[in-house]
């Protein structure tokens, strides 16, 4: 009994020792600022931001060569949460750049689409269906609204859509009173 | 025994406004001859059709069935047809549209024939119990909503105490519940010893407002026609003493402490509504059709309706006799926590504790379109029953700053209008912290929606690789497909070479040969 005691204690330690050197040796080195940056980001995955993708993006502002103003789909918010993460001051938005750009989705209109199976190529996050020569459909639920399957559509029948209001996703309206000075 | 009272800190006194709707007993809405039913009417996930358009229906039938465990089916509310299942506009601040059933009544309102009506709760299980209550449609008809079943269940190794009924009906106007009280007090009464039953609760007590007297008779009546055993207990009139958490407070003296649930300070309250709309599934094999919705305000003919669930806002306000010329707004719910409609075409559903038509004469209202600077009074603070600071939940909410509102514990408000009632600068307090919750919901929304679309996009990219991989493979082995051909090509061309040349030696052979056999030929 004794003995079996202290071989099993022996056992758990050496075991221990083991796996505690392994976790120090074999230490996977990510990279968590880059992580941290890319969940900030709206992951639309458009290429606005002259990246291909927002994990180049946010790989590219954790090295310091992208400023943290380059995201459109993320406006303002995304500027500000990026400043807060990394501790920089706020940057401007460009001018063409909205402050809370509208949520849109692809609309395929589907008597027109030849299914040629371009947009599917184009889609960075699967969210089309369709195959050869069969007329395409976007999953609405899917679609980050990144734009990136119209240039390619060669009969020009897809279309972005605002995303759908109701009941569940709506929200009520910033308050709007005046302002006034008390006598 | 007189029990000893607590008090919440905070609420106010507000004018009540009661009196007016409580002249007339329950008025029977007149039958329309639509009916728009939306799959949600309740708390939680809307629920799934099970008719088709064409299909005939009767009263009570299943007509939508329950979509998940926190949902609730719908039934028909009379005999007729469906003819469309459609978006319509629903009663919703938003005003927005959402999926409804439309039934085309046929007046003969004939009830479907599986109602089983339970005859002695005590024959059957709790489980039981609360399958019927599910099925009935059952959800709470004191505000929110909330599929009654899942408040008829314990949770592993929790007892109930106290079994609380809330007839507090605390916001002005609204009296449906007093009315109820009054009139059906025998329901109320058996439905909560149904949940008693339910919960295996040890005490059942009735909380009422003190300027609800008839209503506190009549269920001490009920009571002892019943010979059961329940303690209806009069509470200040104060306002917000109908929140759940405040007349816990007052009744228990406990607190149920932010984001907890009641039942683990083994309390239960359901309103007084339930109660009856449970009696009516259980012992009549009702399922929840209809309610009693409060009609007031500006009108001719205030009162309490009992309206079928589907009912428009607009018929029935003509039935309540709305004069239209003098109607500023109306709204669904009380003046303190309902919401303007933009359109009377909406139906009612099982949510709907009233109508509240205002003029600008009888029934003013706060309308909060000029405000004034925060003076940092402090009134706001002094009233909020949940001790929270809406000043400074004013401050972030304005400045969209969401982290710190959250800091400020935004969501534990009950949204229950006290410091918007009471702020000297008029400043529209509750739009702000509603605007800053939706806000902070959609936000969440849009992070859940961003990790999918994030998932999706590196699950593509590692499909290209391997696309691309394979490929590769694939080319790889054609290549060498093509070279071994290749090879086998040379070895038969070898072959065919080989094949001629020793064709080519006979030939030479026996052209080496031939010359000696003419010779011969001709020698012979
Ligand atoms: S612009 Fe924004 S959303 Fe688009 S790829 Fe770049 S980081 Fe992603
Ligand atoms: S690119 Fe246009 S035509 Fe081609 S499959 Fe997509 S939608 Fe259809
Ligand atoms: S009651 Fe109004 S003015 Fe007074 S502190 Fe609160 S928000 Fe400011
Ligand atoms: S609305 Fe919210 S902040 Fe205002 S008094 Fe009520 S609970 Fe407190």
């Amino acid at each position: 009994m004794l003995t079996a005691i202290i071989i099993l204690t022996l056992l758990a330690t050496v075991f221990g020792l083991i796996l505690g050197y392994a976790a120090i040796r074999f230490k996977v080195e990510g990279d968590p600022i880059v992580d941290q940056i890319d969940n900030v980001l709206p992951q639309t995955q458009c290429g606005q931001c002259s990246y291909p993708g927002c994990r180049p993006y946010a790989e590219a502002i954790a090295s310091g060569e992208a400023n943290i103003n380059q995201c459109p789909p993320g406006g303002e918010a995304t500027m500000l949460a990026l400043a807060d993460l990394l501790g920089v001051d706020p940057q401007p938005l460009g001018t063409e750049h909205e402050a809370e750009p509208e949520a849109t989705v692809a609309f395929i209109i589907e008597d027109t689409c030849i299914g040629c199976t371009l947009c599917i190529q184009a889609c960075p996050v699967d969210a089309i269906l369709g195959a050869a020569k069969q007329m395409h459909t976007v999953i609405e639920s899917e679609c980050t609204g990144c734009e990136l399957c119209i240039p390619p559509c060669p009969v020009d029948c897809i279309v972005m859509q605002p995303v759908k209001q109701t009941a569940q996703n709506w929200k009520w309206p910033y308050p709007i009173h005046t302002l006034e000075a008390r006598k | 025994m007189i029990r000893q009272l607590f008090q919440y800190k905070g609420g106010v006194k507000l004018p009540e406004h009661k009196q007016q709707s409580t002249r007339l007993p329950i008025q029977k809405a007149a039958l329309p001859q639509r009916l728009t039913l939306p799959l949600q009417q309740h708390i939680g996930t809307p629920s799934t059709p099970i008719v088709e358009v064409g299909d005939s229906v009767l009263k009570g039938q299943m007509i939508a069935k329950a979509a998940s465990l926190i949902s609730a089916p719908v039934h028909a509310p009379t005999s007729g047809r469906v003819i469309e299942i459609g978006e319509y506009a629903i009663p919703h601040p938003s005003g927005l549209k959402a999926p409804c059933i439309v039934i085309e009544t046929d007046g003969n309102d004939a009830w479907c024939d599986h109602r089983k009506p339970v005859g002695d709760c005590h024959d059957y299980s709790p489980d039981q119990i609360r399958d019927y209550i599910r099925n009935a449609g059952v959800v709470g008809l004191g505000g929110a909503g909330f599929p009654s079943f899942l408040k008829l269940t314990l949770g592993n190794d929790r007892v109930v105490e106290t079994l609380i009924l809330n007839g507090a009906e605390c916001e002005p106007y609204i009296t449906c519940d007093d009315i109820l009280m009054r009139e059906r007090p025998l329901e109320i009464i058996k439905g909560l010893m149904i949940m008693k039953h339910a919960l295996v609760a040890k005490n059942c007590v009735i909380g009422i407002e003190d300027n609800k007297p008839e209503a506190a008779a009549a269920l001490r009546g009920a009571i002892k026609e019943l010979a059961v055993e329940v303690e209806v207990i009069e509470v200040p009139t104060r306002y917000p003493t109908g929140g759940e958490k405040q007349l816990i407070k007052i009744l228990t003296g406990k607190e149920i402490p932010p984001k907890a649930l009641p039942i683990e300070k083994r309390v239960v309250v359901h309103n007084v509504g339930t109660a009856a709309a449970v009696y009516r599934a259980i012992c009549l094999g009702e399922p929840l059709i209809s309610r009693i919705t409060t009609v007031t305000g500006a009108l001719k003919k205030p009162a309490n309706y009992e309206i079928p669930f589907g009912i428009s806002a607009a018929e029935l306000l003509a039935q309540a006799g709305v004069e239209e010329s003098s109607v500023e707004r109306i709204i669904h719910g009380g003046p303190m926590m309902g919401f303007s409609l933009n359109s009377v075409e909406i139906p009612l559903i099982k949510t709907s504790n009233c109508l509240l038509v205002t003029d600008k004469k009888t029934v003013p209202l706060l309308d909060k379109q000029q405000a004034h600077a925060c003076i940092r009074c402090g009134s706001c603070a002094d009233v909020c029953p949940i001790n929270l600071l809406p000043q400074q939940l004013y401050w972030h909410s304005r400045a969209k700053d969401f982290d710190k509102v959250q800091d400020y514990n935004l969501f534990d408000c009950i949204e229950c209008g006290c410091c918007d009632y009471v702020c000297p600068s008029q400043i529209p307090l509750v739009q702000y912290f509603r605007f800053a919750k939706t806000s902070i919901w959609q936000a969440e929304q849009e992070k859940k929606q961003a990790e999918l679309a994030k998932e999706r996009h590196q699950f593509r990219q590692l499909r290209i690789e391997r696309e691309k991989a394979e490929k590769k493979a694939r080319h790889k082995a054609k290549a060498a497909k093509v070279a071994a051909n290749n090879s086998e090509n040379s070895d038969k061309k070898q072959a065919i070479e080989d094949a001629m040349a020793r064709v080519k030696a006979k030939k030479q052979q026996a052209a080496e040969a031939s010359p000696e056999k003419p010779e011969s030929g001709g020698n012979t």
